[in-house]
């Protein structure tokens, strides 16, 4: 019904059919997490402390930070035309493409669940699958500050080494995946 | 202080975005509004999950436990259980590289260590709610099964080189 409302949006169909089958997944988990919250924090109440003072912290994370990613994330699709996206980290942008999404990912920018909706909105724009892989896999893994951390405490061979081999495999693993899942991309690309 | 400048960075994008956005075109704007409070909505039960997740994580596993359980472990059951826990462990990288070092400083190989990195940074057992609702089952699944080939791969690799 409110679908129609949104003609500017693409893939939205799509959206809200994963939308309904991940609802029911999470009906069924939330309880059984909250459930399982419940019982340990019942029998171990030595940990009832440090568990709720996690939560909150990291609730307090979440407060701060996600607001201002839906917000960024719903210009991004406001403004921003499929046809750019589509250009620059579509099919045809080549190596291009894969350079750019190494890039973006690199950017210090947080963590990885900040990257979902971003990734998300990218890829119904009309990214490439395997470019968006290789920009959430980069947005792991491959932060500016984080190499120089994981110098200063693991020594650089260790981390130009592991860096190495990560944007190899994560460019092959882009590539493997986009072929694994490309029947499913090629139908969603026909209904909208 | 990661997390300041995080929230500094993008809350400014943010304001500064909308802003502009509102100056030159109300209806586009709204229309962001719109995405951007439909995508809170869909997001919320996988936030209220990752946060549970995340404080019993952190209240029931304690960094000591990694160490024992890693300490002197080297090897493929070393690596295996290092990519596991990795994979469901959820530590900011500013704690967990000096974690890492003080595993390998106690015994554990550098396969051990770079398994544990890979799987740490690229893979979010707490996070795939969130990951499924916004890129699907099929490419969620894939990403972090392959993540873990990747993570136990450059293990090995690093483990024969260094």
């Amino acid at each position: 019904m409110n679908m129609d409302k949104q003609p500017g949006m693409m893939g939205q169909k799509k959206g809200n059919k994963d939308g309904e089958n991940t609802k029911k997944g999470n009906l069924f988990l939330l309880p059984a997490v909250v459930l399982a919250a419940v019982l340990l924090l019942y029998f171990f109440p030595e940990n009832r402390e440090k568990t709720l003072k996690a939560s909150y912290n990291f609730f307090i994370e979440i407060v701060l930070i996600l607001p201002g990613v839906l917000v960024l994330t719903g210009l991004f699709s406001a403004w921003v035309k499929n046809e750019t996206v589509v250009k620059y980290l579509g099919h045809a942008s080549g190596f291009g493409g894969v350079a750019l999404s190494f890039f973006l990912g690199m950017i210090p920018t947080g963590p990885l669940y900040v990257a979902f909706p971003i990734a998300g909105s990218l890829l119904k724009k009309g990214a490439r699958t395997s470019n968006i892989i290789i920009f959430l896999s980069s947005w792991a893994c491959i932060k500016l500050p984080q190499e120089l951390v994981e110098m200063r405490f693991m020594g650089i061979k260790f981390m130009v080494l592991r860096l190495i081999f990560t944007i190899l495999l994560v460019y092959l693993m882009g590539l493997f995946i986009e072929k694994a899942a490309g029947l499913n991309r090629a139908k969603r690309n026909d209904e909208s | 202080m990661e997390i300041n400048y995080t929230v500094v960075f993008i809350n400014a994008a943010a304001v500064i975005g909308l802003g502009l956005s509102f100056y030159k075109n109300k209806q586009k704007t709204r229309q962001a509004l719109k995405v951007a409070v439909k995508g809170l909505v869909k997001m919320a039960p996988a936030i209220l999950i990752l946060l549970i997740l995340v404080g019993l994580i952190m209240g029931f596993f304690k960094p000591e436990i990694i160490s024992s359980l890693l300490g002197d472990q080297s090897g493929a059951l070393g690596i295996a259980l290092a990519s596991v826990a990795g994979a469901i462990l959820m530590i900011p990288s500013l704690i967990a590289f000096p974690l890492t070092a003080s595993l390998v400083e106690s015994g554990a190989s550098i396969g051990v260590a770079a398994a544990f990195i890979t799987t740490l940074t690229m893979i979010g057992f707490v996070t795939l709610p969130i990951e499924i609702k916004e890129m699907g089952k099929k490419l969620t699944l894939l990403r972090n099964g392959l993540s873990f080939i990747i993570a136990v791969g450059i293990a090995l690799i690093m483990g024969a080189l260094l």
